[in-house]
């Protein structure tokens, strides 16, 4: 089992993937703060971090600025801060903004589009767009090249795979090109399509009942002079992403279901020709190394120690539920790993209190950078 | 306002990973062994009910699961075919339609436009006079809704869209089916959370925007996956003593139960908190101990639902 600083030895970008539940979020920070407190100047970029963890990285007044979490504060917990971490929380409605305003090419056509009806929606409401900004917001930070390591925990979406293809579905939008086709008032398309296009628009506003194609053309001819600006950053994006330099990591939990998600999803990423870093499965009940006696020797031992014949019969019976679990996970993340043909699976131990603020994420740290025996040893406790 | 499962439709909904399709499952299962037609819907086609009834894929078609108990997968292009060919009787529209390349890229970039379908097929399930003629009559529908990934987006489509189309057949089905939804006596919701921080504070979030915002009935909140309170604090205090002198086969175990006791303790606190900050009554639903969810695990949950 690798440590996440061998995972991520010479990276610049760290992606955190993965369904939503997981713990993303979490990891993210963990990363950031260890890789951090290793000597690198990191930033976390997160969407929608919970409050308490926010509050404990001083994150409540931030909007799409970053800002520096106090080292003294990893120091409370007995974590030496030797590098920077800064955080950052997106918004995405003001990212899209902002790249309009970068790319108009006068103000006219700026507020054309941040006016527009359809831009509105796209822009705060069409599920893709803070995927599309949060890959966004990494490309300009990563460019101005303050950070060492940036660390991107990304949108919550159902299904992992939306995130990887809504930047692409975007751009494809706003390219807009089958549809610009038809509206173009003369030309080719305009012959081959003829009275059969103007059919089509008619009864598209019989169904819909409202001329969505007076709001798109207006969308598309503001956005036109914009095009090719947006479809060069597209490309830069995609180059930034697949760069040896970046590192996706899949996270997920250690059940049936999110194991096959994430064997899923690094399928995809693989298929993309998108480095791949390694695995972290949260929450995992680890095995003991004890050597297991029958039930029967165990309640003896028990009640020995503990003088109370039924406490004892209750404290196995929890163990025995324990180890069941603990044998699932097991075999969840044995198939995982023969799946992926990769032995960069980091354990995360289901921790006896829920993670939000800085010692829980001190804690999963030392499991995130410990190396393998050491985990084994910090997982059998005191 | 009627009990949750005698409503004709209930959304079960909450953030991702906290269980929302085992509870609609299980709540499908409540209604039916009450007698209730029931059909689960899924829109995500993430086919849960199907794996827990170790059927083969559900698709979108009315399946029967058990007795009384059907499930769909909702897939929003089949919906957006199915509104088509009702709403347009002239078969040369349609094909016109159908074939246009236009329409399928309309019809994937309009804002929205899948997630309106979407919620149109659910409601054309929960109607007693359906639109499909060859459709069931259903007596409850129950739709495990998409992840709140985006806040309360899903069920406040209808109303948005009602807004956009200022006329046609759009505007009135929109606001047709945002009639339905926010009728307290036929549509219900049921969010479902995880003792931990953060889908406490989101449940809390949802909850207080889709009665203010929205204005649907949130009939329920479930506090899914409890740990059991199996020992006392005095019993975790004998565990801490013992611990101490203890090595080899007991270490592992008295570990195991302080851990069980942790965790039970700061679930009880998450508890709390999220009934101090919802409105709807909280109910909670066990932990279960296990490795998969099988019929029976939903049976089991089914019969505490109610």
């Amino acid at each position: 089992m690798p440590t996440a600083s061998e995972i991520l030895e010479g990276k610049g970008v760290c992606i955190c993937a993965g369904s939503g539940g997981v713990g993303k979020t979490t990891t993210s920070a963990a990363i950031a703060a260890g890789m951090a407190a290793r000597g690198l100047r990191t930033c976390v970029l997160t969407i929608d971090p919970a409050k308490r963890l926010a509050d404990s990285l001083g994150l409540q007044e931030l909007g799409n600025e970053a800002s520096q979490v106090d080292s003294a504060l990893f120091e409370a917990q007995g974590v030496e801060m030797r590098g920077e971490l800064w955080a950052m929380m997106l918004d995405a409605k003001a990212t899209f903004d902002e790249l309009v305003r970068r790319h108009a090419p006068d103000e006219e056509t700026r507020d054309r589009v941040l006016e527009n009806r359809i831009y509105q929606q796209i822009s705060s409401a069409l599920a893709g767009s803070q995927e599309y900004m949060a890959m966004e917001k990494l490309f300009e930070l990563h460019s101005e090249g303050r950070y060492d390591l940036l660390v991107l925990d990304t949108p919550p979406t159902r299904n992992a795979l939306d995130f990887l293809d809504a930047p692409r579905r975007l751009t494809q939008f706003i390219e807009g090109r089958s549809l610009r086709m038809f509206m173009r008032p003369t030309g080719l398309a305009a012959k081959v399509a003829g009275r059969g296009a103007s059919v089509m628009f008619s009864i598209l506003r019989r169904i819909l009942g409202f001329d969505l194609l007076a709001d798109l053309s207006e969308f598309f001819s503001a956005f036109s002079g914009m095009v090719e600006g947006f479809q060069e950053r597209a490309k830069r994006v995609n180059a930034l992403l697949a760069d040896p330099e970046t590192c996706f990591v899949v996270v997920c939990g250690p059940q049936g279901e999110p194991i096959d998600e994430a064997v899923y999803f690094h399928r995809k990423l693989v298929e993309a020709k998108l480095p791949v870093g390694g695995v972290i499965v949260n929450k995992v009940h680890y095995r003991t190394n004890h050597a297991r006696g029958d039930g029967e020797d165990l309640r003896a031992a028990l009640t020995g120690e503990l003088g109370d014949e039924g406490l004892a019969e209750r404290v196995a019976a929890n163990f025995a539920d324990y180890e069941a679990l603990a044998e699932r996970d097991a075999a969840n993340i044995d198939r995982l790993a023969a799946e992926l043909r990769t032995k960069s699976v980091i354990r995360i131990p289901y921790l006896d209190e829920d993670v939000h603020d800085l010692a829980g994420l001190a804690q999963i740290n030392r499991y995130l950078f410990a190396t393998g025996e050491e985990r084994v040893e910090i997982a059998a406790g005191p | 306002m009627p009990d949750l499962l005698d409503k004709r439709l209930v959304f079960v909904t909450g953030k991702g990973g906290v269980g929302k399709s085992t509870v609609a499952i299980s709540l499908g299962l409540a209604a039916a062994t009450r007698g209730k037609r029931t059909i689960v819907c899924e829109v995500s086609s993430q086919e849960h009910a199907s794996h827990t009834f170790k059927r083969a894929e559900v698709g979108f078609h009315e399946v029967e699961l058990d007795d009384n108990l059907w499930a769909i997968s909702i897939d929003p292009d089949e919906s957006m075919r199915e509104y088509v060919l009702i709403q347009l009787k002239v078969r040369a529209m349609r094909d016109m339609l159908f074939r246009s390349r236009i329409f399928t890229y309309l019809a994937a970039a309009t804002p929205g436009l899948k997630e309106l379908v979407t919620i149109g097929k659910i409601w054309e399930l929960a109607q007693l006079d359906r639109k499909v003629k060859t459709g069931r009559k259903y007596d409850l529908v129950v739709v495990d809704a998409p992840a709140t990934g985006h806040g309360i987006g899903f069920l406040q489509t209808p109303r948005t869209f009602a807004g956009i189309a200022r006329v046609g057949p759009i505007h009135s089905q929109a606001q047709a089916l945002d009639r339905f939804i926010t009728d307290h006596d036929s549509t219900g919701v049921a969010i479902v959370c995880l003792p931990e921080e953060m889908p406490v504070n989101e449940s809390a979030k949802l909850e207080q925007e889709l009665r203010e915002e929205i204005g649907v009935a949130v009939d329920r909140v479930y506090m899914n996956a409890l740990y059991p309170e199996r020992f006392s604090n005095e019993e975790a205090e004998r565990f801490e003593t013992a611990l101490e002198r203890s090595d080899g086969g007991t270490r592992a175990a008295l570990r195991a139960a302080l851990s069980e006791h942790r965790r039970a303790r700061a679930q009880r606190a998450q508890l709390a908190r999220l009934r101090r900050r919802t409105a709807a009554p909280v109910k909670t639903l066990p932990f279960i101990f296990e490795p998969e969810l099988g019929p029976e695990d939903a049976r089991n949950l089914a019969r505490r639902l109610g």
